[in-house]
């Protein structure tokens, strides 16, 4: 059963359109991300889904119902925001019976359901307390009790980590993972974060202008890019994009970066047989960095393939080490083993992984294949 | 500042307390010159209650004469009691007032900036003027009575103004007029700092708007309400102005205040004594507004410092 349908969705202020056609099932059980850059649009879109704000044209549907004109109580949502909005004269325990004391729910219910909740996010000693007698980390949890209280059709999560510091928002983007896998509830979750969107999603709609880009499953939004803009969003650092020509080969295809240059770089391609219609034309090439590597990495069984090119600049992470060079003479990122250091300026040789190659269509921004 | 002087070459640093001689004289000579009028003439007219002056100060020592005097008098009774029907009347009902602006000028509603300058105009009126022109509208051969029986209303009866036991309220009428504009900014101040995702949260947790305001809006207003009622009681107790312009204390002595006491037994009676022994015991009502407000303050700043 989808649990969230928003067909046709269009939201217009004046003469600003802010979301455009927006069409999104979301199954039962589904942990869906709305993820992309400030001003797409994705918050504007919880909040219609919330029932905070009337789309200008399109139906969203709970559970099966048209919800267009239910307020927002009887839409059986929860939303946690991202200033939490505890109410700040009440206790934690209030803040989260006020629902319910709202919905007139019976006192013996309430204090079963608060004990439930405070025991599942570890928040018991802290019933009694004001929020502003709490840690950012608390308040979290607080807000996602007042949430879970409720027992919803939907949750809708509006940048909820965006307020806690890098430690912090690691820990509870795990413990919020770890809540969906335990009681299997239907999220919608609103982030500018691509890296909470792959680690938490079990589907992403990367959104961008008013538009759903992709939606789909986290590997596949990472793997195959629609377009040029999902592939520079997801990823950090994101896909290198580069210029180039596809050509025609022995029967093969061959993608030439820098075509003409001394250092130019041609690419044999196996698999894009897709991309035949393109031979003879400009493409853009696509390469996540660690499809870059040192020269001496095997990608798979096949011989390597290896080009020289010239190192600009170093960044060891600890973890690996982050190297920007030229390849035909366009800037591209791409990650190391750690232990590796070329020099800036010289030239080394690297392997490219060239099964997990994107093209895209430079006039369209489409993913050819 | 003192390491740009200190590396400038050729030029001898100036004396930190020739730098900083402007910072002194703007704080310290406003600050010693108010305080020195201001406590020298408080311990003045407290030394002058206890001493038995009348037209002029003379030196001698009454004791508490001048205090039981004032205190059995009829005058000071009835301002006393005036006070507090007054003090509470206009606190509460300017508060309440200034607050129902304020929640319905906080529905974003068309003209705002122009309601909101209509209701605090007042404020910009001294009260002389407020007294007369309510004087005016209350006078019932005048005003309010006069017009509604023009209308046609002839049994039409509005003479507060006239009425010993009602007087009082035409002063709380006019200066609830004058200051509910002043609550009301306050008010709406309050109102406009709650964050908008917990009204959002509230809404989704389905509260309705009088459960909204009463539950979570209200609540977070009661520091503003504090503030808002200990500068309209301090209002309340030194008022003076207002109601000589209105009443002038009468009909008889039915709206008389203890600033009108005082006035009365220091400038028209020549009692300069009883009427200083009158301001301390109004200097005593003010302090006991004041310094549990400060407390207050106190207590509510040092718990923002240790939360």
């Amino acid at each position: 059963m989808a649990a969230l349908s928003i067909r046709a969705l269009s939201k217009r202020y004046a003469n600003l359109e802010v979301l455009k056609d927006i069409a999104l099932d979301i199954e039962s059980g589904e942990f869906t991300v709305l993820v992309g850059p400030s001003g797409c649009g994705k918050s504007t879109l919880l909040n219609i889904v919330a029932g905070l704000d009337r789309p200008s044209a399109g139906t969203i549907e709970i559970g099966g119902r048209v919800v267009n004109d239910v307020p927002p109580k009887d839409r059986d949502i929860a939303m946690v925001f991202q200033s939490y909005a505890l109410y700040p004269s009440m206790t934690v325990r209030q803040n989260i019976t006020f629902g319910m004391e709202c919905r007139h729910v019976p006192r013996a219910e309430q204090d079963a359901a608060v004990a439930n909740v405070a025991k599942l996010l570890q928040i018991e000693t802290l019933l009694g307390r004001k929020p502003s007698q709490l840690s950012g980390g608390q308040r979290q949890r607080v807000a996602m009790g007042r949430a879970l209280v409720r027992d919803p059709l939907l949750f809708l999560f509006d940048e909820p980590l965006s307020n806690l510091d890098a430690k912090l928002r690691v820990e509870m983007r795990m413990e919020i993972k770890r809540l969906h896998q335990r009681i299997g509830a239907t999220i919608v979750y609103v982030t500018h974060d691509q890296i909470e969107a792959m680690t938490m999603a079990t589907r992403i709609a990367v959104m961008h202008q008013g538009c759903v880009q992709q939606f789909a499953d986290p590997d596949t939004v990472y793997r195959y890019p629609a377009n040029l803009f999902v592939a520079r969003f997801m990823g950090s650092p994101p896909m290198n994009t580069l210029p180039a020509r596809l050509e025609s080969e022995n029967d093969g295809l061959v993608v030439v970066i820098g075509a003409g240059r001394p250092d130019e770089i041609r690419l044999r391609l196996r698999g894009y047989d897709g991309a035949a219609s393109f031979v003879g034309r400009d493409v853009v090439f696509g390469i996540r960095p660690e499809c870059i590597a040192e020269g001496s990495r095997a990608f798979s069984n096949d011989a390597p393939v290896l080009v020289d090119a010239p190192v600009d600049m170093v960044e060891p992470t600890g973890a690996e080490t982050m190297v920007s060079l030229r390849l035909g003479g366009e800037p591209a990122m791409a990650r190391i083993s750690p232990d590796i250091r070329p020099v800036p300026g010289a030239s080394a040789s690297f392997a490219l992984d060239t099964r997990r190659i994107c093209l895209f269509d430079p006039k369209t921004e489409r993913l050819i294949v | 500042m003192s390491n740009a002087a200190a590396i400038r070459p050729g030029r001898p640093a100036l004396p930190e307390w020739v730098r900083r001689l402007p910072e002194y004289l703007m704080i310290w000579v406003p600050l010693l010159l108010s305080a020195a009028h201001l406590v020298s003439f408080s311990l003045w007219t407290i030394w002058i209650s206890f001493t038995p002056s009348t037209l002029v100060p003379v030196s001698g020592w009454v004791g508490l004469r001048n205090y039981t005097a004032v205190l059995a008098s009829r005058n000071w009774q009835i301002a006393f009691d005036n006070l507090l029907l007054f003090g509470s009347a206009f606190v509460v009902l300017s508060a309440a007032t200034g607050l129902v602006l304020a929640i319905l000028l906080d529905q974003r509603i068309r003209g705002e900036n122009v309601l909101r300058s209509i209701f605090l105009y007042p404020l910009a009126v001294s009260f002389v003027v407020t007294g007369t022109v309510w004087s005016w509208l209350l006078n019932p051969g005048l005003g309010i009575q006069k017009l509604v029986h023009d209308l046609g209303w002839t049994s039409f009866k509005f003479d507060w103004l006239i009425d010993r036991d009602m007087a009082i309220w035409t002063i709380v009428i006019a200066a609830i007029w004058q200051s509910s504009g002043f609550a009301m900014a306050l008010f709406l101040a309050g109102l406009r700092s709650v964050d908008a995702d917990i009204i959002k949260a509230a809404q989704i947790d389905g509260a309705g708007p009088v459960r909204i305001y009463r539950r979570i809006i209200l609540p977070s207003l009661w520091p503003i309400t504090i503030t808002v009622v200990v500068i309209q009681l301090q209002f309340a107790i030194s008022t003076f102005d207002l109601v000589r312009a209105l009443t002038n204390g009468g009909p008889g002595i039915a709206t008389q205040l203890p600033a009108l006491v005082v006035y009365d037994l220091m400038f028209q009676r020549s009692l300069l004594g009883r009427g200083a022994a009158a301001a301390v015991l109004m200097l005593l009502i003010l302090l006991a507004v004041l310094v549990p407000y400060a407390a207050w303050r106190y207590v509510q700043r040092r718990r923002a410092l240790h939360a």
